[in-house]
């Protein structure tokens, strides 16, 4: 399927990309080639068939309900963009 | 000992432990060997200094007896690997000056049993790419050059700054991951071994995450032995990673020179493909007589489902991407970019410390995984995964391994495929089954092309059989008598 590139629009809202008006549409041929190269997949008969959802079979494994790792806040807080007293600064979401 | 940095790893190791040499020495060695290698553009981080404190307190361990099995030799480490207090960015603009807190499980394995660190290794955005040309930092130069052509070659992708290290010397080994053939396809283009394991033999924590389900790490190495050494290092069950595998590690060398006599290797008729060049065939059936040789019985086989594995792929895989990757949101680590809005603040973030390969696959994944869109695409594609990995399950009830070429070209020129994401995708084409199956696969060099490129060959296993490979892998390498090096130009 050929997808427009109002479509790319809306999936890039959706991804939180920005892509400026003027990519929009090559973007959209970019993309319809990909999926347009992935629709072959229509030919494979998977009547009954049951999605694989991992690579490897096995259960998820369970643990204790415990604190295995303090939050060691320096270290957390280390990599941030912006931090004040112990808190990430983050832009205001709420008005 | 005149050129330590042309040793192999397991050569290296014993030297050491026969105090022939320190690991300062050949640390030294190597960082010399790098610093002369820049035009390669391999490293991302050269990490000197540490070296050589890892390397001295190695010397100490010799010589109080207190060794571990990687003692003293000097590694190359992806950037995908988070090291802790050593800036990690898997590629991208988005991790900016990223310094991790902890490190990967993978690494902290290598350093329990006394690898020294010589600095962080050129990659794809994101592993993200099959010729390293998406990486924030430009492309890796593949050492090797056409006899015909003076041109700078790729050394394919994502691990490509592993792979061009390995070849160059720089490093005894390396670590890589793969999550579509980020080994192997580097691997054959550099004429490097590297062993993607099985899914969940070595633990994916502390590695940067691109499609959780098919991302696997594995060793990168000059020969089918140091691989085999690293991969025992790098192994073992993690709490840390769910999908980690409870099992024993085995003692992967040991299977290193192991016969292969009465062993059924499968050739897959779905792998000889329109347009793969003469010498790939040639290659083939060469690797099919070694094999022969050795005392193997060769067996037609068919994976009906190949040509299908690519276009599931390119669904799967950056559906996963999109979802792993939401968490670059510019608020607690990495790349912000200031706006008027907080979804100002994300959208510009994310446009400007992704790369256009990335947005592509977040796109595609956003894409794949939206309301109308996800039976048709995401639920066929898991669909087809389950058949493409029952065609392995039915062909290993008739057979020990298979033998397929790694990739059905020699390394390109930089710059001749990237205009058409499909064409670059069509790269993995053999080495992308086995990753949505989660089987262990390796490269292993068999000669060179008539230009005088490496080509490679790619044994597959069952899940958990690395040991099978290697010792398959040997007797290919033994065969092939592979000891062709790039000529230095740098």
């Amino acid at each position: 399927m050929a997808i427009d590139p109002e479509t790319v629009r809306k999936v890039a809202k959706l991804a939180h990309i920005r892509v400026p008006d003027d990519r929009l549409a090559p973007m959209a041929k970019e993309l319809s080639a990909i999926l347009q190269w992935i629709e072959q997949l229509a030919e494979v008969d998977t009547t009954d068939v049951e999605p694989m959802t991992s690579a490897v079979p096995l259960a998820m494994p369970m643990r204790e309900d415990v604190v295995s790792e303090a939050g060691d806040r320096e270290a957390i807080l280390a990599n941030a963009p912006r931090s004040l007293a112990g808190f990430f600064v983050v832009p205001k979401v709420v008005e | 000992m005149s050129d330590l940095t042309a040793l192999t790893l397991a050569r290296a190791l014993d030297g050491l432990k026969a105090r022939e040499f320190s690991s300062v020495e050949i640390t030294t060695a190597h960082i010399a060997a790098i610093e002369a290698a820049r035009p390669l553009n391999a490293f991302v981080l050269e990490t000197p200094d540490k070296a050589l404190a890892m390397a001295a307190a190695s010397d100490e361990r010799i010589a109080s007896g207190s060794a571990g099995v990687l003692d003293g030799a000097p590694l190359g480490i992806k950037d995908l690997f988070c090291t802790k207090g050593v800036r990690s960015t898997a590629g991208s603009r988005i991790l900016g000056e990223f310094m991790p807190a902890y490190e990967s499980t993978v690494t902290a394995n290598l350093w329990r049993d006394g690898a020294v660190m010589l600095g962080k290794l050129n990659m794809d955005e994101f592993a993200m790419g099959s010729s390293n040309e998406t990486s924030a930092f430009g492309p890796v130069i593949n050492p090797w050059r056409s006899r015909i052509a003076n041109q700078a070659l790729t050394p394919g992708g994502s691990s490509g700054g592993s792979a061009s290290a390995v070849a160059a010397d720089l490093v005894l080994g390396a670590t890589a991951t793969d999550t579509g053939g980020s080994i192997r396809q580097p691997a054959a283009f550099t004429g490097t071994v590297g062993i993607k394991p099985t899914y969940g033999r070595c633990s994916r924590w502390g590695v940067v995450a691109f499609a959780s389900s098919l991302d696997q790490a594995g060793p990168l190495a000059k020969t089918v032995r140091d691989c085999a050494i690293l991969l025992r290092s790098m192994s073992g069950h993690d709490a840390k990673d769910s999908t980690s595998l409870p099992e024993a590690v085995p003692d992967f060398p040991a299977f290193v020179g192991a016969s292969v006599r009465g062993l059924r290797i499968g050739v897959p008729r779905e792998y000889r493909v329109d347009g793969m060049p003469a010498e790939i065939e040639a290659l083939w059936s060469r690797g099919m007589d070694w094999l022969r040789d050795a005392g193997c019985e060769i067996v037609d086989v068919s994976l009906p489902h190949t040509r299908y594995a690519l276009p599931a792929y390119y669904i799967i895989a950056p559906a996963e991407a999109s979802s792993n990757l939401a968490r670059y949101d510019g608020m607690r680590y990495g790349l912000r970019v200031d706006g008027p809005t907080l979804n100002d603040v994300y959208e510009l973030t994310r446009a400007q410390g992704f790369g256009e390969e990335v947005k592509r696959r977040v796109l595609i994944g956003a894409y794949v995984l939206s309301a109308g869109y996800y039976d048709a695409y995401y639920l066929k594609a898991l669909k087809v995964r389950r058949r493409i990995a029952d065609d392995f399950t039915q062909a290993f009830e008739k057979i020990d391994a298979l033998l397929t070429p790694t990739v059905p070209s020699a390394a390109f020129g930089l710059g001749e495929r990237s205009a058409d994401p499909v064409s670059m995708y069509l790269n993995d084409i053999f080495t992308v089954t086995v990753n949505l199956a989660g089987l262990p696969a390796i490269n292993v060099p068999g000669g060179l092309d008539e230009n005088g490129l490496p080509l490679g060959l790619q044994l597959i296993g069952r899940a958990l059989d690395e040991g099978t490979i290697f010792s398959l892998a040997e007797v290919l390498e033994q065969a092939a008598a592979f000891t062709a090096k790039p000529g230095r130009w740098w």
